[in-house]
């Protein structure tokens, strides 16, 4: 059984909802993860317009040729700037776990589920395999950019999405587990410092870097690399260097990127705007 | 906790807590005083009061006081939908006291002059929490189906309500009282796994001492709760 099968039958038995009406709750938010990503790469502009159009910048690189490498990395990058755009732009997103880090998911699973041609019904699974993940991570750490900075929105996003893909790639649970400890290992520590307070600068390109964490976690737990610090007291790690952050690191925008010149002078150039 | 609490919300951006959260506490507010509004005084406190602004945390208390749910398209234009309905509303920032950061007060006034005071909390994931109605402090979710009755305060009154849920089989989840003072007016908020029947709400209304009846539905605050 995967780690998908056994999240669903155990929130079947929690809810009493059957697995067909989970099924379609889950593919309810499939349908918005695709839309959102279609609606990112057209272009689009965040609400202040710090960012935009980042997602099409990506795809029209990829069509002209002019990128390093190839699939499913390329098109993980765009479709989580397009998904974190879209956000940013008060668009209709799912929250993955959060808003902030609503793009590493989609980006992650909906580009390997190309690559790896595979139908609805497993990407379908890998989310709830992925929700299971973030479930363990909210119920013995936090998902709150509030409680322990980035790493908890972004670095969880990347866990999850690392675990959830090597399980569409047909990976063991085991190696899923170890997935996730290599994700989370390389986002420890991440600080969550919005300029101006907003989920736009460096949230939207955090997202899209945290894509490329996820695919190599994913490929090395693939090969067989097992993670030296168990996954369990990875996560436990990440709550205990959240409360050792300074609150200047955990979304009060007054430390990190937040208080950089640049930073300083977007935000009072948007207060004066407002 | 569910999976689709992980896996969701489905909703607009930018912040689950700024923005779904707000949104939520506009659709509790909007039950509460029973739908339309014609005006609205918001204050803000803690983070929401730093950040509202950029967040659209205004535009999303307001979308929600309109009626739309946290995944509605139409949120980003909630402020020009108010105003062309007509609709008065004023934001100020504030101190609300010891309470969450992401806290808010909203003081309603329904088109027949009715007036409410909803104090309500973002609390994360687009979670919320309404902290308080009118004098009364609450505390409950949206996520249940739930009765807020008003009442004068006396003995046997919860036991008259309960024993009138029992005979339709309707469990309780949670429950809380408050009171002004004793035998003055008093506020129970009653959250359940099923919904009430009609006719027990009815004779509930019809019990003596019973003052207002308010049924919150579970999908209350989203089809995705």
């Amino acid at each position: 059984m995967t780690i998908g099968e056994l999240a669903r039958k155990i929130e079947s038995e929690k809810t009493g909802l059957s697995i067909s009406e989970l099924n379609e709750k889950m593919e309810r938010r499939l349908k918005v993860m695709r839309a959102s990503v279609a609606r990112g790469l057209q272009g689009i502009n965040s609400k202040s317009g710090l960012i935009g159009e980042n997602a099409l910048k990506m795809l029209q690189a990829k069509a002209e040729g002019v990128l390093i490498g190839n699939e499913p990395l390329n098109s993980a990058i765009a479709y989580a700037l397009a998904v974190s755009e879209v956000n940013a732009a008060m668009g209709r997103i799912v929250a993955a776990p959060t808003a902030g880090s609503c793009g590493i998911l989609p980006g992650v699973l909906l580009s390997v589920a190309e690559t790896l041609n595979t139908n609805d019904s497993l990407i379908i699974e890998a989310l709830f395999s992925a929700g299971a993940t973030g479930e363990i991570i909210a119920r013995s750490s936090t998902l709150a950019g509030a409680a322990a900075g980035c790493q908890a929105e972004c670095g969880a996003a990347a866990a999850m999405a690392a675990s959830a893909a090597t399980e569409l790639a047909k990976g063991t649970p085991n190696q899923s587990a170890n997935a996730l400890a290599f994700a989370f290992k390389g986002l420890l520590g991440l600080v969550c410092d919005p300029v101006a307070g907003l989920v736009e600068v460096p949230c939207v390109k955090r997202n899209a870097i945290c894509v490329g964490v996820a695919l190599a976690a994913a490929n090395m737990a693939l090969a067989g690399i097992e993670s030296v610090i168990p996954p369990d007291e990875v996560i436990e790690t990440m709550a205990l260097i959240g409360r050792e952050m300074p609150a200047s690191l955990k979304e009060t925008a007054l430390g990190g990127l937040a208080a950089t010149p640049t930073g300083k002078r977007l935000a009072a150039q948007l207060m004066y705007m407002k | 906790m569910s999976i689709f609490d992980i896996i969701g919300p489905i909703m607009i951006g930018p912040s689950s807590s700024h923005t779904a959260g707000a949104v939520r506490i506009g659709l509790a507010a909007r039950a509460i005083i029973g739908g339309d509004l014609s005006g609205a005084v918001i204050t803000l406190h803690g983070s929401f009061a730093e950040t509202y602004h950029g967040h659209g945390t205004d535009t999303a208390l307001v979308a929600g006081l309109l009626g739309m749910k946290p995944d509605d398209e139409r949120i980003p234009d909630a402020l020009q939908i108010a105003w062309e309905k007509g609709l008065k509303i004023q934001f100020q920032t504030g101190d609300l006291g010891d309470t969450h950061p992401n806290s808010v007060q909203l003081e309603l006034i329904s088109p027949d002059g009715t007036k409410r005071c909803i104090k309500g909390a973002s609390i994360g994931g687009g979670d919320i929490i309404i902290t308080g109605i009118d004098q009364f402090q609450v505390d409950f979710t949206g996520k249940n189906h739930a009765l807020i009755i008003s009442y004068r305060d006396q003995p046997g009154m919860i036991a008259k309500i309960t024993a009138l849920l029992a005979t339709e089989n309707v469990n309780i989840a949670a429950m809380r009282v408050s009171r002004t003072a004793k035998h003055f007016e008093a506020l129970a908020v009653i959250e359940l796994d099923q919904p009430v029947p009609e006719k027990v709400i009815t004779r509930i209304e019809q019990a003596p001492d019973v003052g207002t009846l308010i049924v919150l539905p579970q999908t209350l605050l989203g089809e995705d709760v």
